[in-house]
């Protein structure tokens, strides 16, 4: 108590330099819970646009199914047994199926993935029942960014070319009913949605399925012979790995901040020790010892971060409070970069994330602190009260 | 008499080294300093007075021999009994004042007690009771930088009795001060030893002190050349 006061004296007795060093570590809180939290936002945002979108509860692959290699997609699709179309009838699994084809959007030819969806599903907030379309062309509904892309309008009309399961070509038109809007980009670029029992039909794949998707309530509904299911761990991969990478990142800017304060602090810990002989003589004489003058400046250094702490909370905590209410805007663009991005993003501080960083920081200062106060301890009281050590 | 000294230094050698070589800065001596004593320790600059205080206040040990201070040797003791000795029964005043320049006049004087286990209410009462005596009630709140020297030196004075210790050790107390200010807080330390009997004991060349003594000890390269009672006083 005694040592946390004297040292709140001498801090704030330092004025300039103390506020320095404080604004600098201030910086580094800031920027860490911040990018942190920004990154949890969009880890939180993209898992669940995901999970609603895309993959459900997990999904089960056909067993030859590898969404990375094209040329196996002909021979990655399965017949839906009984007891599969009962989960299907059930509400438990939708089954989704996916073929390559080509279409000739203003005469250019683009290869797309078609893929086969039924209008009626509820298990994913996909749009599915905009393909629920009483027309003599297939009804068709793509993402925004493939709008974009192939210059396609709702109503346009599209040729798509494609290879039946025995190798023949064949094409018909297609007509767009629905441009869809998702942070998903892997429902958007280059695919193409239509009812699957079409697709099965042109493919001469009746009752037959690449993945089959599982509702968020059921998950796993067991093993089914000849497909493999895919859990959240294994289907969220990408979006870890990018996330741990962008994490990087914002640890490097966190790294160079927290090494300049450290620095400074570390400097201005050296210089006291130095023109605060006297100080350091004084107090032994008055009745301290050494070790007690030693923890005495430690924690006069490592109050450098409890003070930026408060700092940054006056300062920091309106700034991130508005920034978690409003939402991070994206610059444009960004979603095209093939990421599952939101056009904002909402931060998410934990609790954790504050009382972890204040933690680290509180640490590292207090050793940054000590390093250099140790030399009071081999001072010789005599020199010091006269301030003659060089 | 003997057995009421709080200070006995016997056969006491101090040297430093210097090189390759080694310097005697104290040379075989042999000193008692009884409760209630004003002494001083005189002699030119480089004679061994401050060498001599700095052992008798714990902050330095002898090379040879022994100097027990309150029943204490400062050879064996622990840093942790050597602060306490120093808290407890040791002040010191410095020519230099040794404030703390962040801490305002009561904080100062307040300091040694913080150190110690005692309510706020009676650490007040005493920090209160020893400004008034060195009558700086109205600079209660200053900063050492905004008052004059002989200011500094009272609150240095204040600092070392504001836990009334046995022993107030006083190096130079007037080196930095003029002739009016020099009396005025010679005074006062009189004052105080007379009226709560604290052994003074200072280290000084200045005649304006020497006047003042009522035991003179005269130090000379390291040796003991006079220990004489003032007769007058
Ligand atoms: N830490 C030290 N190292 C080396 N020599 C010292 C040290 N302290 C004092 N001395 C020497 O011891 C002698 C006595 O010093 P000091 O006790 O300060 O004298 P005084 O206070 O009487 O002026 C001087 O010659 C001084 O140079
Ligand atoms: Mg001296």
């Amino acid at each position: 108590m005694l040592a946390l006061k004297l040292a709140y004296r001498n801090l704030m007795g330092a004025k300039l330099r103390t506020w320095l060093n404080m604004i600098v570590l201030s910086f580094a809180f800031l920027i860490i819970i911040w990018n942190k939290g920004i990154l949890n936002g969009w880890d939180q945002q993209a898992r669940r646009d995901t999970i609603e979108w895309e993959i459900g509860g997990g999904q089960y692959w056909h067993e030859n199914y590898d969404p990375y290699d094209p040329f196996t997609i002909e021979e990655s699709h399965g017949q839906i047994s009984d007891a599969t179309q009962n989960a299907i009838n059930q509400g438990d699994l939708t089954p989704i199926l996916i073929s390559q084809a080509s279409i000739y959007p203003e005469g250019r030819i683009q290869t797309v993935s078609l893929r086969g969806i039924d209008p009626d599903q509820k298990l994913l907030v996909l749009p599915t029942a905009n393909l629920d379309k009483d027309i003599d062309e297939i009804p068709a509904m793509i993402g925004e960014r493939s709008a974009k892309n192939y210059k396609l309008n709702v109503g346009d009309y599209v040729t798509v070319r494609w290879r039946d399961v025995n190798g023949t070509f064949d094409a018909k038109e297609i007509q767009i009913v629905h441009i869809f809007k998702t942070n998903v980009s892997t429902l958007d670029n280059g695919v193409v949605w239509i009812p699957i029992n079409q697709l099965q039909e042109i493919m001469q794949m009746e009752g037959e399925a690449t993945i089959l998707v599982s509702s968020q309530e059921s998950g796993s509904i067991g093993s089914i012979v000849g497909w493999v299911f895919k859990d959240h761990y294994f289907l969220l991969t990408e979006i870890r790995e990018m996330i741990e990478m962008k994490s990087i990142g914002g640890s490097i800017m966190f790294i160079i901040l927290m090494s300049l304060s450290m620095l400074a602090i570390f400097d201005t810990q050296v210089l006291s020790i130095f023109r605060r002989q006297k100080e350091i003589g004084t107090h032994i004489a008055l009745g301290m010892t050494q070790r007690q003058v030693v923890a005495l400046f430690t924690i006069e250094g490592a109050m450098h971060s409890i003070l930026a702490a408060i700092l940054a909370a006056v300062y920091g905590a309106p700034l991130l409070y508005l920034q978690a209410v409003n939402g991070w805007t994206m610059p444009a663009g960004t979603d095209d970069w093939g990421m599952t991005i939101a056009e904002t993003i909402y931060p998410a501080y934990s609790f954790g994330l504050v009382a972890g960083t204040t933690l680290l920081v509180l640490i590292t200062t207090t050793i940054v602190s000590y390093i250099p106060s140790r030399r009071i301890s081999k001072m010789k009281p005599t020199d010091a009260i006269r301030g003659k050590i060089q | 008499m003997n057995n009421s000294a709080l200070i006995i230094v016997t056969n006491l050698v101090k040297t430093f080294p210097m090189g390759k070589r080694e310097f005697t800065a104290l040379k075989d001596i042999n000193l008692k300093f009884n409760q209630g004593e004003f002494a001083g320790i005189v002699g030119p600059s480089g004679s061994g007075k401050t060498t001599l205080l700095n052992i008798i206040g714990s902050l330095d040990i002898p090379s040879k021999g022994e100097a027990v201070v309150m029943g204490q040797s400062v050879s064996g003791l622990s840093p942790k009994k050597a602060a306490d000795l120093r808290n407890h029964h040791l002040g010191f005043i410095f020519q230099t004042y040794n404030l703390l320049q962040v801490y305002t006049v009561y904080e100062n004087v307040e300091l040694p007690l913080l150190l110690r286990k005692m309510s706020a209410v009676e650490r007040k009462k005493l920090v209160l009771q020893s400004l008034e005596w060195v009558g700086l009630m109205d600079k209660i709140k200053s900063r050492p930088a905004q008052l004059s020297g002989g200011e500094c030196q009272r609150v240095s004075i204040a600092r070392a009795m504001v836990k009334s210790p046995e022993i107030v050790l006083a190096d130079e107390p007037t080196a930095n001060l003029d002739a009016k200010n020099s009396h005025n807080i010679l005074q006062m330390m009189e004052k105080l030893n007379r009226e709560l009997n604290t052994t003074f004991i200072f280290a000084t060349h200045d005649e304006k002190v020497i006047k003042y003594l009522r035991r003179k000890i005269s130090l000379d390269d390291g040796k003991v050349v006079g220990d004489e009672i003032v007769k007058n006083k």
